[in-house]
C-alpha cells in the first residue's frame, strides 16, 4: 500500500515530504481543489479582502464623525457607507468568518478524517460566496444601497432609490453559500469521526461549530425567503410588506431577525469555539466542565432562535410578546454565561501562558462580557426603549462581533498559523498588535456606550457639538484598531516566506490536529487515527508532549 | 476491477457504507433546509390569512379547483411511482428501474403541464398581481395579495418541480449506462426523497390555496 514511504529512513536525503501545498501547484490546482485546507485558505483571501473593504468604509464614516456637523460626505452619501459597511461586515465578513476559513482548515483534522464529507460541495460553497460578494460589489459600483444592513421595508421596497435587488441578490446567493458549508460540517461531523472519537470525546470546538452548522442551516433559508419577497414587491410593486399596498412591514422584521439574530450566533459561537480551544491549551489543563460547556453551545443555537422579539420593542409588539422575548433574552445569557465562568475556572490554577493567541483568547472573554452584560440592559424592556437606535447599541453589539468574533478569529487564525503555513510568527510583534487592537478597540467603542446612553442616535451623519469629544476618542481608537489590524498582515505574510520553520505541534497540546505534520499532507494523516482519550487529556498525554 | 462499489466510492470516505449513510444525512439536512425556505412562505401566508380571512377566501374562490385536485392525485401517482423507481433499485432490476423513472418524469411533466394552464386560465381572467390584476371588490388589495402568495409559492413548486425533473433525467441517463446495481444505488434513493418532498409541500399548497374557498363557488 501506499504506506511504505512511512518506512523511509529519516536520514535518507531523500526531497521534502509533500504537503497539502506543495503536492500540486499552480492556479488550477487552487481555483479546482477540493481539499478543505486549500478551500480555508481560498475564504482566508477572500474574507480578508472584505474585511479591509469593510473596514475602510468605518474608517470613512469615524472620520466623517470628526466634526459634529460632518465634514467628508453629504448624508445620502453616509447612508450608503454605513449600509455597505454592514452588509459586507455582516456577510462577507463575520458569517462566514471562523467557520469557513479555520473551521473548515482544523475541523476534518480534529475528527481524524481525511476531508469534508462532500469536498466538492465545499469548493461549490466558496464559488457561489465569491458570486455572491461580486454582485454586492456590484451594487456598490453602480452606486451602493441606502436602506441600511437590515433592509426595513416599506423603505426599502418603495422608497429607496437605490440599488436595493442587486445587493439583496448578493446576499441571496452568499446565504447558500453558507447554507451549503453548515449542511456539510453537520454531515461530517456525524459521519466521519475516527474510531473513537465519541461525541463526548470531541473538542469543543466541534460542538460549537456543529452548533453554527445548525443555525447556519435553519436560520439562512429564511433570509433568503425574506429577501426575495423584497425583492419581488420591489420590482412588481405587489402588496407584501408596504403598509400602502397591504402589507405589513413589522411582518419584515420578525422575518429579518428570525434570521438575523441567530446570525449573531452565527459570529459568535465559532468565536467562542476558538477560544475554547486556546484556553486550555496555553492553561495545560483540560477545559473546565466538558459536558457544561458542550451543551451551552447547543443551547444558545436552539434559545438563539426565540428571541428575535427583542429588535422589535419599540416597533409595535404587543406587551406579551415583548415581556416574553425579553425573559428569553435573559435566559439565552445562562449558556453563555456558563462558558464565561468555565474559560475562567479552566485559566484557574492553570499554568497560563501569556503566548499571542492566549492573549486574544483572554481579551475576548472580557470583551465578550461586556458585550453580553450590555445585551442584558438592551434585552431589558425599559431600558430598551430608552436606548434604542442609539449608539448604546452600535457599541453594544460591536463588543461582541468585533471585540469578540475578530479577536477570536485573530487569535484562532495565530493558534492555527504555524500548521496552516508551517511557520511561525514573530512572537513580540504579534503581542504588541493584539495589545494595540484590545485598547484600539476600547477606545473606539467604549465611548460609543456613553455617546448611545446620553442619546446619540445611530446612523446620522451629524450630531450635536456636546458630542464631539467621544465622537473624536472614538476616532482616534479606531485609527489605532486599523494599525492593528494592518500588521498583523503584514507580518503573516513576511512569516509564510520568511518565518522560522514550525514543528508539528508547537504549542505541545492535544488535539489530532497537531498529530500531524506541519503543513499537513493532503489527506492530513498517514494513518487514521484511533482516538483512544478524552479531549484536552494533557494528564494522559504528558510523555508525548513533554511536559511536567 | 469493475466493481462498481470501488469505482464510486470516493476518497474521502472509509467504506461504500459510510458513504452512503453520509450521503443520507446530508440529503435530510438539505430537505431542512427546504422545510425552513417553504416555511418562511407560509409562515407569512398564514399571518395574513389570519388578518383577512374574507379577502384570502375570496381569492381560494378563483382557484381552478379541480385541476388543482387532479394535480395533487396526479403527484401522488408520481409519488408511488418513484417508490416503486427506488424498491427496484434496491433490488437491482434495471430494466424497472428505467421504467418507473419514466414514468414518474412522464407524470411529473402532467402536472406541470396542467400547472401552467392554470397560470395561463388565471392571466386570463386579469389575476396575475404586477402584470395584469383586475378585480373591483373592496377587498381588492388583499385579494390581489392571496394570489402574490399563491404565484410566489406554486411557483417555487414547480420551480423545484422542474430541478426534479432534472435529477430523474440524470438517473435514468446513470441507469441506462448500468451505473446502478444492488449494491450501489444511493443517488436514486436520494432522488426519491427530494422527490416525495416536492410532492408533500404540493399536498400543503393544495390545502392552503384551493380548499378554503371551494365551497364558495
Ligand atoms: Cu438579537
Amino acid at each position: 500500500m501506499a504506506t511504505v514511504t512511512l518506512f523511509e529512513p529519516q536520514s535518507a536525503p531523500a526531497q521534502p515530504r509533500l504537503n497539502y501545498l506543495t503536492e500540486k501547484t499552480g492556479l488550477m490546482s487552487w481555483l479546482f481543489t477540493t481539499d478543505h485546507k486549500r478551500i480555508g485558505l481560498l475564504y482566508v483571501f477572500s474574507i480578508t479582502f472584505f474585511f479591509f473593504f469593510g473596514g475602510f468604509f468605518a474608517l470613512l464614516m469615524r472620520l466623517h464623525l470628526l466634526l459634529p456637523q460632518g465634514w467628508l460626505f453629504g448624508h445620502e452619501t453616509y447612508n450608503k457607507l454605513f449600509t455597505m459597511h454592514g452588509i459586507i461586515m455582516v456577510w462577507f465578513f463575520l458569517i462566514p468568518s471562523i467557520p469557513n476559513t479555520l473551521g473548515n482548515f482544523v475541523l476534518p483534522m480534529m475528527i481524524g478524517a481525511k476531508d469534508l464529507a462532500f469536498p466538492k460541495l465545499n469548493l461549490l460553497s466558496w464559488y457561489i460566496f465569491m458570486l455572491g460578494g461580486m454582485t454586492t460589489l456590484y451594487a456598490l459600483v453602480r452606486g451602493g444601497v441606502d436602506t441600511g444592513w437590515t433592509f426595513y421595508t416599506p423603505f426599502s421596497t418603495s422608497y429607496s432609490t437605490s440599488f436595493v435587488i442587486t445587493a439583496a441578490v448578493g446576499i441571496l446567493i452568499a446565504g447558500f453559500s453558507s447554507i451549503l458549508t453548515g449542511l456539510n460540517f453537520i454531515a461530517t461531523v456525524h459521519r466521519m469521526r475516527a474510531p473513537g472519537l465519541t461525541w463526548f470525546r470531541l473538542p469543543i470546538f466541534i460542538w460549537s461549530t456543529y452548533a453554527t452548522s445548525l443555525i447556519l442551516v435553519l436560520a439562512t433559508p429564511v433570509l433568503a425567503i425574506t429577501l426575495a419577497m423584497i425583492g419581488i414587491e420591489r420590482i412588481f410593486q405587489v402588496g407584501i410588506f408596504d403598509p400602502a399596498l397591504g402589507g405589513d412591514p413589522v411582518l419584515f422584521q420578525h422575518m429579518f431577525w428570525f434570521y438575523s439574530h441567530p446570525a449573531v450566533y452565527i459570529m459568535v459561537l465559532p468565536a467562542m469555539a476558538v477560544v475554547s480551544e486556546i484556553i486550555p491549551t496555553f492553561s495545560r489543563k483540560p477545559i473546565f466542565g466538558y459536558k457544561a460547556v458542550a451543551f451551552s453551545s447547543m443551547a444558545i443555537a436552539i434559545l438563539g432562535f426565540l428571541v428575535w422579539g427583542h429588535h422589535m420593542f419599540v416597533a409595535g409588539e404587543s406587551a406579551y410578546a415583548a415581556m416574553t422575548f425579553s425573559f428569553l433574552s435573559y435566559m439565552v445569557a445562562i449558556p453563555s454565561a456558563i462558558k464565561v465562568f468555565n474559560w475562567t475556572a479552566t485559566m484557574y490554577r492553570g499554568s497560563v501562558q501569556l503566548d499571542t493567541p492566549m492573549l486574544y483568547a483572554i481579551g475576548f472573554v472580557a470583551l465578550f462580557t461586556i458585550g453580553g452584560m450590555t445585551g442584558l440592559f438592551l434585552a431589558a424592556l425599559g431600558i430598551d426603549v430608552h436606548v434604542t437606535d442609539t449608539y448604546f447599541v452600535i457599541a453594544h453589539f460591536h463588543y461582541i462581533m468585533v471585540g469578540g468574533t475578530v479577536m477570536a478569529f485573530l487569535g484562532g487564525v495565530h493558534y492555527w498559523w504555524p500548521k496552516i503555513s508551517g511557520k511561525m510568527y514573530p512572537e513580540f510583534l504579534a503581542k504588541l498588535s493584539a495589545l494595540t487592537v484590545f485598547l484600539g478597540f476600547n477606545l473606539t467603542f467604549f465611548p460609543q456606550f456613553i455617546l448611545g446612553y446620553m442619546g446619540m442616535p445611530r446612523r446620522y451623519a451629524a450630531y450635536p457639538p456636546e458630542f464631539q469629544v467621544l465622537n473624536v476618542l472614538s476616532t482616534a481608537g479606531a485609527s489605532i484598531l486599523g494599525v492593528g489590524y494592518v500588521v498583523p498582515l503584514i507580518y503573516l505574510m513576511w512569516a509564510w516566506k520568511y518565518g522560522e520553520s514550525a514543528p508539528d505541534n508547537p504549542w505541545r497540546t492535544t488535539g489530532l490536529e497537531w498529530k500531524t505534520p506541519s503543513p499537513p499532507p493532503k489527506h492530513n494523516f498517514e494513518e487514521t487515527p484511533v482516538v483512544t482519550w478524552k479531549a484536552y487529556d494533557f494528564e494522559a498525554q504528558k510523555e508525548e508532549l513533554h511536559l511536567g | 476491477m469493475a466493481d462498481p462499489i470501488a469505482l464510486a466510492l470516493r476518497e474521502q470516505f472509509h467504506s461504500a457504507e459510510q458513504q452512503r449513510e453520509t450521503s443520507t444525512v446530508g440529503m435530510w439536512i438539505f430537505l431542512i433546509t427546504e422545510v425552513m425556505l417553504f416555511g418562511g412562505l407560509f409562515t407569512a401566508f398564514s399571518v395574513y390569512r389570519m388578518s383577512h380571512p374574507a379577502a384570502f377566501d375570496q381569492g381560494s374562490a378563483d382557484m381552478e379547483f379541480w385541476m388543482g385536485a387532479v394535480n395533487t392525485a396526479v403527484l401522488i401517482c408520481s409519488s408511488f411511482c418513484m417508490a416503486m423507481a427506488v424498491h427496484s433499485a434496491e433490488k437491482g432490476k434495471n430494466g424497472r428501474l428505467a421504467f418507473f423513472l419514466i414514468l414518474t418524469i412522464l407524470i411529473g411533466l402532467v402536472f406541470l403541464g396542467i400547472k401552467f394552464t392554470e397560470y395561463y386560465l388565471h392571466y386570463h381572467d386579469q389575476k396575475l398581481p404586477g402584470i395584469v390584476f383586475h378585480d373591483t371588490s373592496p377587498d381588492a388589495a388583499y385579494v390581489q395579495m392571496f394570489f402574490v402568495f399563491y404565484f410566489l409559492m406554486t411557483g417555487l413548486h414547480a420551480f423545484h418541480m422542474i430541478i426534479g425533473e432534472g435529477i430523474l433525467g440524470a438517473m435514468l441517463f446513470r441507469t441506462l449506462l448500468g451505473s446502478f446495481s444492488e449494491r450501489y444505488h444511493t443517488p436514486v434513493e436520494l432522488a426519491g426523497l427530494y422527490w416525495h418532498f416536492v410532492d408533500t409541500v404540493w399536498v400543503f399548497l393544495f390545502a392552503i390555496f384551493y380548499i378554503p374557498g371551494a365551497h364558495m363557488k
